[in-house]
């Protein structure tokens, strides 16, 4: 038993250590445009496994990340950019005096968005736990129209629907690909212990694992959390890497396309939420072409932007209606090996 | 005396489920309670276990009131329980449906498992050892890794009696444990659950409709109809009784 542990632990050291090396030879070697798309997909793999956490691993079907996100890039932003930076682009109305007085480096910044996303997550779930968390996907759905709304219609605060700019550019490969790998760290780890295998059993059968003694409100509690905390930091490192964001950029299509990203890894499976990402990341990219005008000899198409997300949306259809499991199904990378050993 | 129930009642709207009913259970006694379909077994176990309040009446479990407790604190009071229609968690191995009953007996907190504190692997060990232990008791310590809803029906039995057990009651409740199994595999049953009130230090309570299983297994037993308590006592006589028989429509004439 012990020895299986150790070598688990040296193939989850060499699997990290890989993913450092490939970090370091992407930033140095990479042209600016493949590092630009690893950033995102590093970012978007810090959403997808959170949001897996409490849609897949616990079974609670949530409708949150773009409000949470929207938080932690707001807090990080005002955060990262100084008294002056805020004095000068603020136009729709002059900002509070405590707004300006917001500062802190890059690593506290990301902190208090985590922290503070959390921490609505947590006020929002004692209303929506105690009673099954039946309404959590509304509660969640309208939570983000009215962050957005409050973002557009505070200006002292957020500069309106003008939004935020010339943020800092902290956030790089190493930021993201670090804290994306803490992020899939720290979940698998929490997958892999008692708090996972309740959140699973509360998935499974709510009503079983009350009666083994399970305090479900906690564990769905826990799981919303961690997942509202992660998507603030995920937040603040988009912030910090667009340089500018605005209300726009947080509607539900955000979430939505999260969404299609850990229904088709596997809803459940964290691996499978890293793999969906690299997938619907890089393949966005890929298909950049759809929406621009085609020639195809005998006539041109015109531009059609958004064609790409028609193509996404008809792949959540085919997955939701032939293919339920996703590509991983509930399971994670290391179970297919295993199968083979046996 | 470990459980006594005094005066509960029942009502879902009109129906009244379950009427007045008072018994008391000893210390290490496997005390059945049969009745028709629909006299309030079920009903009962829920309300002993929390998951409905009852209307009137009190639960009172080592001398504690439960009444208004909630089911995973009763639990960790010692009360576990089974389903009627088997409940495990069906994506999850056997192993890891035995550990879920030692979820509130793992001492670590979320932070210590996000960050692999040493307290982590100490306890995992230590509660992997046990549900081992008890997997082997029930002799399936060998399909521990195959995906519980995988393994017969009579072994679904067995991991659910066994996840109830890790959660180290005083007091199991079964609903028809022996319900969809074989003449052999019930009496296996049978055995192993009289051995289990030894090994585990257990008091038993259990509802069954196979009256034979009954009539081997019980030391007293209580028969409801229609929420009614209609006899209390040993199981040999209950079968003789006019208004049990009567309840039953003549099902025990042939046993
Ligand atoms: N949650 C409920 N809501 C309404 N009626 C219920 C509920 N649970 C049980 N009943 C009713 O209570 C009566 C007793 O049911 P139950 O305890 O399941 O019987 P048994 O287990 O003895 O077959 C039945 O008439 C049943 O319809
Ligand atoms: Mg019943």
């Amino acid at each position: 038993m012990n020895i299986v542990i150790r070598k688990d632990q040296w193939i989850n050291l060499a699997i990290i250590a890989s993913a450092l090396w490939f970090i370091w030879f992407a930033s140095t070697h990479f042209d600016e445009y493949t590092v630009r798309i690893l950033n995102n997909i590093a970012i978007f793999t810090i959403l997808a496994v959170s949001y897996n956490l409490i849609n897949g691993v616990t079974g609670q079907f949530s409708l949150e990340p773009n409000g949470f996100v929207a938080i932690g890039a707001y807090v990080t932003a005002l955060l990262l950019l100084d008294a002056d930076a805020k004095d000068y682009q603020f136009d729709i109305e002059s900002p509070y005096p405590w707004v300006l007085g917001l500062q802190a480096n890059f690593v506290w910044a990301l902190f208090f968005a985590g922290t503070f996303s959390s921490l609505l997550a947590l006020t929002l779930s004692f209303p929506v736990f105690r009673v099954r968390g039946d309404y959590l996907a509304i509660v969640t759905l309208g939570f983000g129209f009215i962050i957005r709304i409050l973002a557009i219609n505070n200006p002292e605060i957020t500069n309106g629907s003008l939004g935020l700019n010339d943020i800092p550019e902290f956030s790089n490969l190493y930021w993201t690909g670090g804290i994306a790998i803490l992020a899939v760290w720290g979940i698998l780890n929490i997958v892999n212990s008692k708090y996972g295998r309740a959140m699973k059993a509360v998935r499974d059968d709510e009503d079983a694992a009350i009666a083994m003694g399970v305090n479900t409100f906690k564990i769905k509690t826990f799981a919303f959390c961690t997942s509202a905390f992660l998507e603030g930091v995920g937040g603040g490192l988009l912030a910090a890497l667009l340089t500018s964001i605005s209300p726009d950029l947080f509607t539900f299509f955000f979430t939505f396309q999260l969404l299609i990203i850990i229904v088709l890894g596997g809803l459940g499976s964290t691996t499978g939420a890293v793999i969906g990402t690299v997938l619907v990341i890089g393949g966005a990219e890929w298909m950049r072409f759809l929406d621009e005008p085609m020639n195809f000899g005998l006539f041109v198409t015109p531009a059609m932007p958004g064609m790409r997300m028609v193509v996404f949306s008809l792949i959540l259809i085919f997955v939701m209606l032939f293919a339920r499991e996703g590509i991983m199904g509930k399971r994670e990378l290391k179970d297919l090996f295993k199968k083979g050993k046996k | 005396m470990i459980l006594e129930l005094k005066g509960v009642t029942k009502k879902f709207g009109g129906v009244t489920a379950i009427n007045n009913t008072t018994f008391t259970v000893n210390s290490k006694e496997i005390y059945g309670l049969i009745g028709p379909n629909g006299a309030g077994k079920t009903t009962m176990f829920n309300i002993i276990t929390g998951n409905y309040q009852a209307t009137d009446g009190e639960v009172v479990f080592r001398s504690e009131k439960l009444n208004g407790l909630k089911p995973h604190t009763i639990v960790r009071k010692g009360i576990a329980r089974t389903f009627q229609n088997i409940r495990l968690f069906k994506t999850m191995s056997v192993m890891d449906n035995v550990l879920i009953g030692f979820d509130f007996q793992a001492n670590y907190t979320y932070f210590e498992s996000i960050f692999r504190f040493p307290r982590f692997f100490g306890e995992e060990k230590r509660i992997r050892k046990r549900a081992i232990e008890i997997l082997d008791y029930f002799g399936i310590a060998e399909f521990a890794e195959h995906k519980a809803t995988d393994l017969s029906y009579g072994q679904q039995r067995k991991v659910e009696i066994a996840r109830a057990l890790a959660t180290n009651p005083a007091m199991l409740l079964l609903d028809e444990p022996a319900a969809g199994m074989n003449p052999a595999e019930t009496k296996e049953l049978a055995h192993l659950i009289r051995t289990a009130r030894e090994d585990f230090d257990l008091t038993v309570l259990l509802i069954e409709h196979d009256m034979k299983f009954v009539n081997q297994l019980c030391d007293k037993v209580l028969v409801l109809d229609y929420g009614k308590t209609i006899f209390e006592g040993k199981p040999s006589d209950a079968i003789k009784d006019k208004e049990v028989v009567a309840a039953y429509l003549g099902d025990f004439a042939h046993d």
